[in-house]
């Protein structure tokens, strides 16, 4: 029924018949009745249903979910989706590489997990997480993509789940008929532990001009770059996208740096890293006015907004009255008062009392 | 008479309140523990159900329109009865506490004291100010706390008696009618427009805000739900205006009986002199009042009925103020501090015997409640700029003054 069925010129008209139907629903959205019927049945926060939960290996598992309304499929292979799903009441913010192909006729999206084994939100994802959950989603993001028309020689290296993206843009490759001279090389710490691995030997088998070396780094140890001129000969003329634990991404980049190949050179750090020791102060963007500062680690984040021109909200500016909440869309910020870490995206944040620890995006 | 210092008018030594104070803490701490899956399906159930009452409210009144009299007048009726059920229950249990940060803590931005507008016509910024913040943090002070009287009656002795007062009884009467617009206006600060203090800028930005805010709400009730109804559009006008009065009714009545009762007590400005957080959770048990009921009305009234635990921790999630409630009285009972509550009928009682007595000044009257120390009579308005007098409390919630953060 409704927009599900309808090409995405309908949808766009079936969206101002909503709008315009506010005035009966007001002060709420009419949105907010609609799910009453069916969850997905809304467009005011980004949500999505779990359709199936596919075991990938002992610890990882594909989530395939099904987007509601006002959802564009129009990722770009490579980007990762922000999902938050509510656990013990509280919703919880994690960023995962959409795996799936973008497709505009696609119901689904999917993202595959590993479970960490401290991040209680990854465990949940792979073990908790029944089909028919509802989830929120957050647009797609990242410029860790494929180029359209994609390169004619390139090199994917992967460690680990890293594997995500790349599994996307091969998957647009493969779909789209446009696999050129690929070659992936993938290290996992077991056979067993390897994500996508029969569909990756499909996939070779698919396709002649898809190279697919494996690496098991508990029987070979951790993969040395110096050996990489002898399974890639000609790697330096190769596009190159990397993704991976980040020590093993540390000296990729050094590597490339080396041969003064970093503009070839494409890296995703999917652990977030802590900008190391001291980390504080950072650049701050504020998403609605496009406007970035430079904020020290003894300058709120409300005053380095004000110092930029944006129209912060403020109260009490001691941290007292929440008039300056604003929403934080990605990075980590920290308390002055009593140094605890906010580091979940699209969180709330009292811009009067923190400082930004590494780049931040806030939602004003 | 008033109260100038809550220590001596418990006969409490400084340490006392203290260690009740961090009694009241780790009652705190320990509801902020709890908190979790069950209290955010608690809140969804209510939000659900609310809503399917306000829908089926108006599609019952717009189907049964063409239909036979004698099947329409029963629909009509009974679509009435559930807006006005719904209206409540989204003033009381959800808009209300949503407003006051109670829910925060799911971080889901739709149900969020920052996104919250309610059904109602006051906004919600302005809510958020005169309710949260006045109301909260400088409960019961005379000539601070614009809900001693809303600034339309004359509701402590302590307030100065004008000839105006003795039209108190069709006040009242016109208050609990129009509540929604009274509190609409709650915020303009009635007092300070009359002495003329009111600054003008302020209070066009307030008045532009109300007038949207009402437009739409008018609109959606006596023009476009009526329209839709067809030739029946007038039963359809005639059950919103039930439907309306019954929640101006409803949530007057329950707001008055928060803190008229006779146990509730006044206080001067002296007592907000260094007041120590110890001192606030006592002033908020001395100036408040609590009702007895069952698990329906309770939830019916926003668990206002628990306005004392409300009042202690007004952003905690308000399903545990029930639960709660026997510890703050054996406190209170340890520390022989008044505990006032009681059936709604005599709580409401109360209210109604001191509005219609106070119409008169004092001398022709008795007073009903606990006799205090002080002997004051103020004006209603206020001396001072709130904000110098004391520091915000983080628990009260947020409010947002600046057009950045008035969105929703």
């Amino acid at each position: 029924m409704t927009s599900d069925t309808k090409p995405p010129r309908s949808r766009v008209s079936w969206e101002r018949v909503r709008r315009s139907a506010d005035k009966l629903t007001t002060p709420l959205l009419p949105d907010d009745y609609l799910t009453l019927l069916n969850p997905l049945w809304s467009s005011r926060e980004l949500r999505g249903r779990v359709e199936r939960v596919i075991p990938e290996t002992e610890d990882a598992a594909t989530l395939v979910i099904r987007p509601g309304w006002g959802w564009r499929y129009d990722h770009r292979p490579g980007q990762y989706v922000g999902i938050g799903v509510s656990v013990e009441g509280k919703f919880h913010w994690r960023s995962y590489s959409v795996s799936s192909p973008p497709k505009r006729s696609g119901r689904t999206l999917s993202i595959t997990v590993r479970a960490m084994p401290e991040g209680f939100l990854s465990d949940h994802l792979v073990n908790g997480l029944e089909p028919g959950t509802i989830v929120r989603l957050a647009t797609p993001n990242g410029d860790f993509v494929l180029p359209d028309p994609p390169p004619a020689r390139s090199l994917f290296l992967v460690g680990g789940s890293g594997i995500t993206p790349v599994m996307a843009m091969l998957r647009t490759l493969d779909r789209r008929g446009t696999m050129g001279d690929v070659v992936l090389h993938y290290s996992s710490t077991t056979p067993e532990r390897m994500i996508f691995r029969d569909e990756l030997r499909r996939l070779h088998d698919k396709h002649e001009s898809l190279t697919v070396h494996e690496w098991f780094s508990e029987e070979s140890g951790i993969f040395g770059l110096a050996g990489l001129a002898e399974v890639v000969p000609d790697w330096a003329e190769r596009e190159t996208w990397a993704c991976g634990p980040g020590p093993m991404l540390d000296s990729v980049e050094e590597h490339w740096e080396k041969h003064d190949l970093e503009d070839s050179l494409h890296l995703e750090r999917f652990s977030l890293q802590l900008g190391g020791e001291g980390g504080e102060g950072g650049e701050i963007t504020f998403q609605n006015s496009g406007k970035k500062v430079e904020s020290d680690g003894a300058t709120t984040v409300l005053e380095s907004g004000e110092e930029a021109g944006v129209g912060m909200p403020y109260g009490c500016r001691m941290g007292i009255c929440h008039t300056c909440t604003v929403t934080k869309i990605s990075g980590t910020v920290r308390d002055l008062r009593n140094g605890d870490e906010y580091d979940q995206p699209n969180e709330q944040v009292q811009t009067c009392v923190t400082v930004p620890v590494g780049p931040c995006t806030l939602n004003i | 008479m008033a109260i100038a210092d809550v220590k001596e008018y418990t006969h409490l030594t400084e340490a006392d309140v203290e260690a009740l104070g961090a009694e009241f803490d780790k009652i705190r701490e320990r509801v902020e523990q709890a908190r979790g899956a069950k209290d955010a399906a608690y809140i969804r159930r209510v939000i659900r159900t609310q809503r399917w009452m306000a829908a089926a409210a108006r599609i019952g009144m717009i189907v049964s329109s063409p239909l036979d009299p004698k099947v329409r007048r029963p629909v009509l009726a009974a679509s009435a009865i559930s807006l006005g059920l719904a209206k409540i229950l989204e003033n009381m249990e959800i808009g209300h506490n949503v407003m006051h940060g109670q829910w925060d803590w799911m971080n889901d931005p739709e149900i969020h004291s920052s996104t919250w507008e309610w059904d109602t016509g006051q906004p919600a910024e302005q809510w958020k100010h005169s309710h949260n913040y006045i109301h909260h943090q400088f409960t019961n002070v005379l000539g601070f706390d614009n809900d001693i009287g809303y600034g339309v009656l004359r509701m402590a002795r302590e307030q100065k008696w004008h000839p105006v007062n003795l039209g108190q009884p069709v006040y009242n009467a016109l208050l609990a009618g129009l509540f929604q617009w009274g509190v609409a206006l709650h915020d303009l600060d009635l007092e300070a427009i009359r002495k003329g203090k009111k600054d003008p800028q302020e209070m066009k930005r307030q008045l532009k805000q109300i007038a949207k805010k009402g437009r739409n709400q008018m609109f959606k009730d006596y023009v476009l739900y009526p329209a839709l109804s067809g030739k029946e559009w007038k039963s359809t006008m005639k059950a919103n205006v039930a439907a309306n009065f019954m929640r101006n009714v409803w949530s007057y009545m329950i707001i008055f009986c928060g803190h008229f009762p006779d146990g509730a007590l006044h206080f001067t400005e002296e007592e907000l002199e260094d007041e120590t957080r110890a001192e606030w959770y006592l002033r908020q048990i001395l100036g408040t009042a609590n009702f007895e009921g069952g698990k329906l009305l309770h939830i019916m009234s926003g668990n206002l009925g628990y306005q004392i635990e409300h009042h202690l921790f007004p952003d905690l999630v308000s399903n545990h103020y029930g639960e709660i409630s026997p510890e703050i009285r054996a406190l209170c009972d340890k520390y022989d501090i008044p505990y006032t509550t009681g059936p709604l009928h005599r709580q409401y009682g109360q209210v109604l015997r001191t509005i219609h007595k106070l119409a008169l000044p004092n001398k022709f009257t008795k007073a009903d409640g606990p006799r205090t120390d002080v002997e004051v009579e103020v004006e209603q308005s206020r001396q001072h700029r709130h904000e110098d007098r004391q520091q915000r409390r983080t628990e009260l919630g947020g409010w947002s003054r600046s057009q950045a953060s008035a969105r929703g």
